[in-house]
């Protein structure tokens, strides 16, 4: 932009009498930037989760399912007896489990995306990380289905391979398989730029100072990678953990999650208060583990 | 977030300080939360209270069908709104069909919540919402004489407890299916008789039912007559032992099955893989699986079998009545009823739909029990929601809300 | 750096992943064209009949538009407010700075139905009929998050000598924004832009409950699941879409980090400070000139 340019901008002194006025009032200019956002954050969602979680401590006449205001600890007593617990655990276990697989999965990809690859391989990796999450979620899970099935994709090639049929459909397997290939790239995307801002000149150094291979991956690019699996981890473990529809889909006879369970008191029971109940448990979970991935700088990978 | 750090001038913004913006934003957004928060308890979804009397006993219904509206808003299982029907309907009454799909009853209840929310004008409600819609206020009563198809009705149908209460009718029944015992004919060389194959150690691993809360009424017709010192007259209507006796079988039962299935394509991938061989369905899903050349058939056993019959429900605040009034029109007369029952795999309430089903494929009016005496329809135990109030009388029957309470411990 | 076995093996991993991530695809692929209505493997016949059924289905037609729209204001909003929200924090410190970032990545950590079934019931309580209006509203609020963090990083990454430089030149502040910050910000908007489209397009468990009487892509393919009779129409439209995104997901990829500008030519001082947290971002396309 040549200064010529600028001392010929017509724009008026209207407009520069406005931005010095901005200028001088950083107070004003916050606000108009920040209230927006804020807002709408603030007004929209913040308020209607509360609106939600105050009915927790409400009940539903169950005649009429019209809300009654009496303030009651009874859902908080239900959520805590059979089988609400089972159904918790259950859920978090494989949140864990899935979170930990797809890191697995992820890092050595990650790692060759960000500092083997050529740039133009890199290009089409990344396309290719992305390319799946535009085919629609439901036809991916349900593309599942008939790969794991009795006699499915997977059996019929164990077969062929002389393995024997394998049959894990509508198991807890399945739905450990399915979970870890949907949040992959989610998985994947933040592991990838925490490896990629590594400077070479730590991992030469670190060759320099006599550490092996293994050892510079261990001391050196795992800790400064963990930022990106956290933040990854984010994702992985908050979608399994309200997730119901690849429980529905995949899951076998005990695979109701937390996700399900809500599900079916707002469609099933319109029991709005019980429901809230349920939704506190992962977003108590979810809040607390943000903070920790906050705590660990997660949120500069994110 | 940790603090910017600066290495020399002009490397990196500093952040200005705006402590007062944010006391401004801070307060403002503080006295609107505490607003919005309390002023709950103020207002609420808040109706009429159902007591014994539907809310909308009273309100008018129309006396002629006016102009269409150009659009009409449906509530309604898949299938029910097929291309085959619609445009014809489009075309003859200019109303223009928009569709939302639900799965299941309470689904339907759920999106009807507040009268339709302004928006639908029609449900297609099973019995075990249908009671739950018309005691919440969400239908209202329509005028049976402005259906001329309905004078056509089986005579059962015509009245049902399940939508007319008090002479009122919130709806008009539109067609109805058992749920039927799907087998594979490869296991069973025979039709199994009884429903205790559903129970029955051997198939396990390989028996599949629906995920509904509604299911414990088919254990406990099963059980009414297995153990008749339970004393089960009506499957809907179980004391709390009753409930309990029913609610352990199910629980026996849990270990066998496979996969409770939510939808119908479900239990189709289910038989069609070979990974179930029994469980209980719809007429739709053998259809489909025998149009696909997989070895099924299906029966009603001894026991009899559960049922749902659909009613076409008026929202209470539709925005389109007058098409809502064509629509239920065009869905019961013999030609549609005809087209719908093969292309779900369902039996029409209308008696004049038999001979065109015959046209339309050879064989379905028997195929889809067009043609049987009422004394089969009477077998059938129909769904309906169940109340505390039992029709006895009493007031200790177990209300729907436990039924999915307990369905949830079934299920695990 | 890394040994040959090692590189090697790597190889064989991305290979694996890929396969692993494009299988189901594969099948999607490959069902589009079944004959019959159900999945059964393997594949029973094949037919083409289906590609002109979804081609003429008024349906699939008004569920796909239904999708761009909401996606397109959602972007809108998303772009709008997330930036906002990212020069706020960047420029200013204020009460609750730290907050905002976790505030508002809320919708995206919380679950879906969560978000689903509380905007759902604030829509009710306040009497707005679900419409285009609320779908929008939905998305718009899980999206912002995606543009606020890819315009924050890419704001800590710039100089602040530039805006400096500008004032000194002479230009006041909204002519320093439209010829310098908008410019160096695009494509961090643009790819943030992009993935909250993704994102939209599509998302299904809080559509599900802002939704009114229209389906939006995703919803009538549950409808579409739940059926059961139309599975290949479905898979036809999956693919249709997919081959339809290749090239605007390549041109994000080039955008985000696939961008090739990374160790080998950038500049040092990002470098030099190590892994600093304050320099987020994987490497984004630097303008050029710097």
């Amino acid at each position: 932009m040549s200064t010529t340019a600028i001392r010929e901008d017509r724009s008026g002194k209207g407009m520069a009498r406005v931005s010095a006025a901005l200028w001088r009032r950083a107070w004003l200019r916050a606000t108009l930037t920040l209230t927006p956002p804020l807002a709408w954050f603030l007004v929209i969602y913040i308020a209607s989760l509360l609106l939600m979680l105050v009915t927790a401590f409400w009940t539903v006449n169950p005649f009429t399912n019209v809300l009654e205001h009496s303030w009651t600890l009874a859902n908080f007593n239900q959520l805590f007896s059979s089988p609400y617990p089972t159904i918790i655990l259950r859920t978090v276990e494989m949140a864990a489990i899935v979170t930990v697989t797809d890191a697995v999965i992820a890092l050595p990809f990650a790692y060759y995306m960000a500092r083997v690859a050529s740039p133009r391989a890199r290009r089409l990796l990344f396309t290719a990380v992305l390319l799946p999450l535009w085919a629609s979620y439901l036809a991916r899970v349900y593309a599942w289905i008939v790969i794991l099935q009795k006699g499915g994709t997977l059996s019929w090639t164990t077969s062929k391979l002389g393995l024997g049929a394998v049959n894990i459909g509508y198991t807890n397997t399945a739905m450990w398989v399915v979970f870890s290939y949907i949040w992959l790239p989610f998985m994947i995307v933040p592991l990838y730029g925490a490896l990629e801002r590594i400077p070479d000149s730590l991992l030469e150094a670190s060759g320099d100072l006599g550490a092996r291979a293994w050892r510079t991956f261990r001391t050196v690019v795992l800790p400064l990678a963990l930022p990106g699996i956290i933040a990854g981890s984010i994702f992985t473990f908050s979608l399994t953990l309200g997730d119901f529809i690849t429980p529905l889909l995949v899951g076998g006879a005990s695979a109701q999650f937390i996700g399900n369970v809500i599900y079916s008191n707002i469609g099933t029971a319109n029991n709005l208060p019980f429901a809230a109940t349920l939704a506190l448990v992962p977003i108590a979970i979810m809040v607390i583990y943000l903070l920790g991935a906050r705590a660990l700088g997660a949120f500069e990978s994110l | 977030m940790t603090a910017l750090r600066t290495k020399g001038t002009g490397e990196r913004m500093k952040p200005r300080n705006v402590s007062r913006a944010a006391g401004a934003l801070i307060a403002v957004a503080a006295t609107a939360l505490v607003v919005v928060s309390i002023i709950p308890a103020a207002a609420s979804a808040g109706r009429a209270n159902g007591g014994l009397t539907p809310p909308e006993a009273g309100a008018p219904v129309a006396t002629s069908v006016g102009k269409g509206e150009g659009k009409l808003n449906l509530i309604a299982w898949e299938g029910y709104a097929q291309p085959q029907w619609v445009k014809p309907f489009t075309a003859a009454t200019g109303c223009k069909v928009n569709t939302k799909y639900a799965g299941s009853s309470s689904e339907m209840v759920s999106l009807m919540a507040n009268g339709g929310g302004g928006q639908y004008d029609l449900v297609s409600a099973s019995g075990d919402a249908d009671l739950r819609l018309i005691y919440a206020g969400d239908v209202r009563p329509v005028n049976i004489s402005l259906i001329p198809s309905w004078k056509n009705f089986q005579s059962f149908l015509q009245s049902p407890s399940f939508n007319t209460i008090g002479g009122k009718h919130y709806g008009v029944s539109f067609e109805f299916g058992p749920n039927v015992l799907l087998y594979s004919t490869k296991t069973f060389k025979t039709a199994p008789t009884s429903w205790s194959v559903l129970y029955n150690k051997k198939y396990s691993g390989q028996i599949t039912v629906p995920d509904n809360p509604i299911q414990i009424a088919d254990a406990a017709l099963y059980l009414s007559k297995t153990d008749p010192k339970l004393g089960i007259s009506d499957p809907y209507e179980l004391t709390q032992p009753q409930f309990n006796a029913t609610v352990a079988l199910l629980k026996q039962e849990h270990p066998l099955v496979k996969k409770y299935w939510d939808l119908a394509s479900q239990e189709i991938s289910l038989f069609q893989s070979g990974t179930t061989v029994v469980g209980a369905a719809w007429p739709y899903q053998t259809n489909t699986l025998v149009a696909d050349k997989v070895a099924v058939a299906e029966t009603i056993p001894s026991e009899g079998a559960t049922g749902w019959a659909d009613t076409w429900m008026l929202a209470t605040k539709a925005p389109d009545p007058n098409c809502a009034y064509k629509w239920m029109q065009w869905m019961t007369t013999p030609q549609i009823q005809a087209e719908d029952a093969i292309s779900f795999g369902e039996t029409p309430g209308n008696k004049l739909a038999c001979p065109i089903m015959d046209k339309l494929q050879k064989g379905s009016c028997e195929a889809y029990h067009a043609n049987e005496p009422s004394s089969y329809f009477q077998s059938i135990k129909f769904w309906k929601t169940p109340l505390a109030t039992c029709d006895n009388g009493k007031n200790d029957c177990v209300p729907f809300q436990d039924w999915v309470t307990a369905w949830t411990s079934i299920i695990g | 750096m890394e040994g040959r076995a090692t590189r090697i093996g790597l190889r064989i991993w991305v290979v694996a992943v890929l396969l692993f991530l494009f299988v189901p695809i594969a099948i999607i692929f490959l069902y589009a064209f079944n004959s019959s209505n159900v999945q059964a493997w393997p594949i029973q016949g094949l037919s083409t009949k289906w590609l002109t059924v979804a081609w003429k289905d008024p349906q699939v037609h008004a569920a796909l538009w239904l999708s761009v729209r909401a996606g397109l204001f959602a972007t809108a909003v998303a772009m709008a407010l997330g930036s906002a929200a990212a020069f706020g924090v960047h420029r200013f410190r204020f009460f609750g700075r730290e907050g905002v970032s976790l505030l508002l990545v809320l919708p995206l950590a919380l679950p879906g139905i969560i978000t689903g079934i509380a905007l759902n019931s604030a829509f009710q309580y306040v009497g707005v009929n679900l419409s285009l209006l609320t779908i929008v509203i939905g998305h718009a609020t899980f999206c912002i998050v995606v543009v606020y963090n890819n315009v924050l990083a890419r704001l800590r990454r710039v100089s602040g000598s530039l805006y400096e430089a500008s004032a000194d030149l002479g230009a006041h502040g909204f002519f320093t924004f439209r010829t310098i910050t908008l410019p160096t910000l695009s494509t961090a908007i643009i790819s943030g832009a992009l993935l909250a489209f993704a994102l939209s397009f599509d998302e299904v468990i809080v559509t599900t409950f802002t939704a009114g009487a229209q389906n939006t892509l995703p919803l009538w393919i549950f409808g579409a699941i739940r059926l059961g009779q139309q599975l290949p129409e479905v898979n036809v439209v999956v693919g249709f879409v997919l081959l339809l995104t290749v090239i605007p997901v390549a041109i994000a990829a080039r955008l985000t980090g696939g961008g090739g500008v990374t160790r080998a030519s950038v500049a040092p001082p990002r470098r030099e400070r190590g892994a600093a947290v304050d320099v987020p971002a994987s490497a984004e396309f630097e303008p050029a000139g710097l």
